[in-house]
């Protein structure tokens, strides 16, 4: 322990003579939030201030510091990387508020220059949804913290947002929106989500125990670009917006691009085809992005939710083969009770089964794909509606199908609290 | 299955009324996909059991507005991006469905299905006759391809006569 202590004072000693101590860019820096639970504990901290800027967020200052307090702090970007080596080793649970403090500062700045507010009953661009995620992070920092985990093939950041109660060794369950570009309703749950666990944690007890006793990752958009092009070009885009060798066609259908049964059917080799599988699996930066975070979080992540539209179904794997998965009478037992919560508010009806004779066969699905990682419940979401307006679903339903959908979404998370493994 | 000649279903199907959600119709159908069918549209025979209800005084309503137009009805993007229809547009887009229809059914496989997307593009064409037309451009969604794509389609109604299609056309080759 203070081998290594030594060895940082040694290489932040060096790196200081250069370091400029006035830095009006806060790009990269990060703030972390810590709980020491010791004198020892504190003691790094003390350290830490000693031999680097260190400004205390709360508390003050590094010696009103006590064990048990809860401790936020913004480092400067080029230790940050030092700082959480030195927390890790030190076994002090810590968690990383602000990942990179100019663009949450940016984002939030840039809210006169926003041409749309955020609306959880509309439909919201990129930019919009972008800085909701950082305003949403900043007012809410005991639930929500906000991560990048990977960039899209045209360069913009893929933002995850951790929700829960901050606690030990706690597992988790990963929601994504977005895969295919124009089924916005998607995108908009995963949103509503996030408002109903910052509002109502404290007050509905199912959600203040899911959020206290499992963290639940939610990436509201996988597949920007393409959504981004349903706003700037064509709303009936479903495929990211990679170049493909060859050809003028651009796009892989993300939703046949990972590795299971990887193109062998409900696929297509064509790049101009909209289930273009890829050149190979994970071939796109935002699948390989989804795919190597929950491959680094495996020992965590108990349930995997992905979100699509349309046809009302819930559905579980396999859909690369008819073959069943082996815990088949749950999962099917799970999503019968799950479509009977959705049913309860207003009726809706869906149907659910596994995804090969309940929608069609298709490979290279996530949902397959995380099943076989090991992640034991993992369910495909089609929301409303059945083709009356289609992809097109009108922004007064977002509200009704965001609630019933909810309903759903917690019977399950509740159902995987209740058999954790 | 029908040796040498097709695959035949036989349906019991309850219609909804999709302007008036508690009514409901129950009808029989038989289907017959012929065998090796690139080119032939599926037969079809239904029977109504029961009564559809009368729309002739919104039918009369809706032809004597469009005809006392002084310039052709043109409109793009039924629903718009966000899934709104304009009231005025909500009998177009509701003929756009007849007109899909009947594409539908000249383009089902039992490997397909089908649901309108959009309407792309409405316009409507003045005849001599007592007619209305509506040249539609239409966005068909195909749900195991994922593809959706644009079909021409014209349309002819009448309050008494109903709707017919004069003409069609599939997606150009190169469409994506």
């Amino acid at each position: 322990m203070f081998k290594k202590m030594w060895a940082l004072l040694v290489l932040i000693g060096a790196a200081s003579v250069s370091a400029h101590l006035q830095d009006l860019s806060f790009d990269r820096q990060k703030v972390f939030r810590v709980i020491p639970q010791n004198d020892e504990q504190v003691e790094i901290l003390n350290f830490l201030a000693n031999i680097m800027e260190v400004d205390f967020w709360q508390p003050d200052s590094v010696t009103l510091v006590r064990p048990k307090m809860q401790v936020d702090f913004r480092v400067e970007a080029e230790k940050s990387f030092d700082v959480e080596d030195l927390l890790k080793e030190s076994g002090m649970e810590y968690q990383v508020l602000i990942d990179n403090l100019q663009a949450a500062m940016d984002a939030q700045f840039d809210s006169k220059v926003r041409t749309a507010s955020h609306s959880y009953e509309n439909y919201n661009n990129w930019d919009t949804i972008a800085a909701w995620t950082a305003d949403i992070a900043a007012q809410n920092p005991d639930l929500v913290s906000r991560s990048v985990i990977g960039e899209t093939y045209e360069g913009r950041p893929m933002y995850l947002l951790k929700m829960g109660k901050s606690g030990q060794n706690k597992k988790t369950i990963f929601m994504d929106c977005g895969f295919h570009a124009r089924e916005w309703i998607s995108p908009a749950f995963c949103q509503w989500f996030v408002k109903e666990a910052v509002e109502t944690y404290g007050k509905d007890t199912v959600m203040t125990t899911l959020l206290d006793k499992l963290d639940f990752y939610v990436l509201p958009v996988v597949n920007i670009d393409g959504y981004v092009y349903t706003w700037t070009n064509d709303r009936m885009w479903r495929k990211t917006r990679s170049k493909n060798a060859g050809t003028t066609c651009r796009g892989t259908d993300p939703n046949r691009n990972f590795n299971a049964g990887w193109c062998t059917l409900g696929a297509s080799k064509s790049p101009c085809a909209s289930t273009y599988c890829g050149s190979a699996p994970e071939s796109e930066k935002e699948t390989k992005a989804l795919a190597d975070f929950i491959r680094e979080n495996l020992s965590t992540i108990k349930a995997y939710l992905t979100i699509h539209s349309y046809s009302q179904l819930l559905l579980f794997p396999y859909s690369y083969t008819y073959k069943l998965p082996s815990n088949y009478q749950e999962l099917n037992s799970i999503a019968s009770a799950a479509s009977k919560q959705l049913a309860s508010l207003y009726n809706t009806k869906y149907t659910y089964g596994p995804g090969a004779e309940t929608i069609y066969p298709a490979a290279g699905g996530s949902d397959d794909w995380a099943y076989d990682q090991g992640v034991k419940y993992s369910f495909t979401f089609e929301l409303r509606d059945t083709g009356r307006y289609g992809f097109l679903l009108p922004e007064s339903q977002i509200k009704p199908t965001c609630e019933e959908t909810l309903l759903a979404v917690k019977y399950i998370a509740n159902y995987v609290l209740e058999h954790l493994y | 299955d029908i040796d040498d000649v097709g695959h035949k279903y036989y349906l019991e199907l309850e219609l909804e009324d999709v302007l008036d959600k508690d009514r409901t119709v129950n009808c029989t159908a038989e289907v017959l996909y012929h065998l090796g069918s690139k080119s032939s549209a599926p037969d079809v025979q239904l029977t109504v059991q029961g009564e559809l209800r009368s729309t002739e005084e919104a039918d009369k309503e809706f032809y004597t507005r469009i005809r006392s137009l002084e310039k052709e009805l043109v409109a793009e993007n039924i629903p718009d991006s966000h899934g709104n229809v304009p009231p005025e547009l909500e009998p177009i887009h509701l003929l756009a469905w007849a007109a899909s229809g009947y594409l539908i059914w000249q383009n089902s496989t039992e490997n397909t299905k089908f649901h309108l997307a959009q309407v792309k593009h409405v316009k409507q064409v003045k005849r001599s006759d007592e007619d209305l037309q509506f040249d539609y451009v239409v966005l068909l969604h195909e749900m195991v391809s994922q593809e959706v794509l644009p079909w021409e389609v014209t349309l002819l109604w009448h309050p008494q006569r109903g709707a017919r299609v004069s003409q069609c056309q599939g997606p150009a080759p190169g469409d994506t």
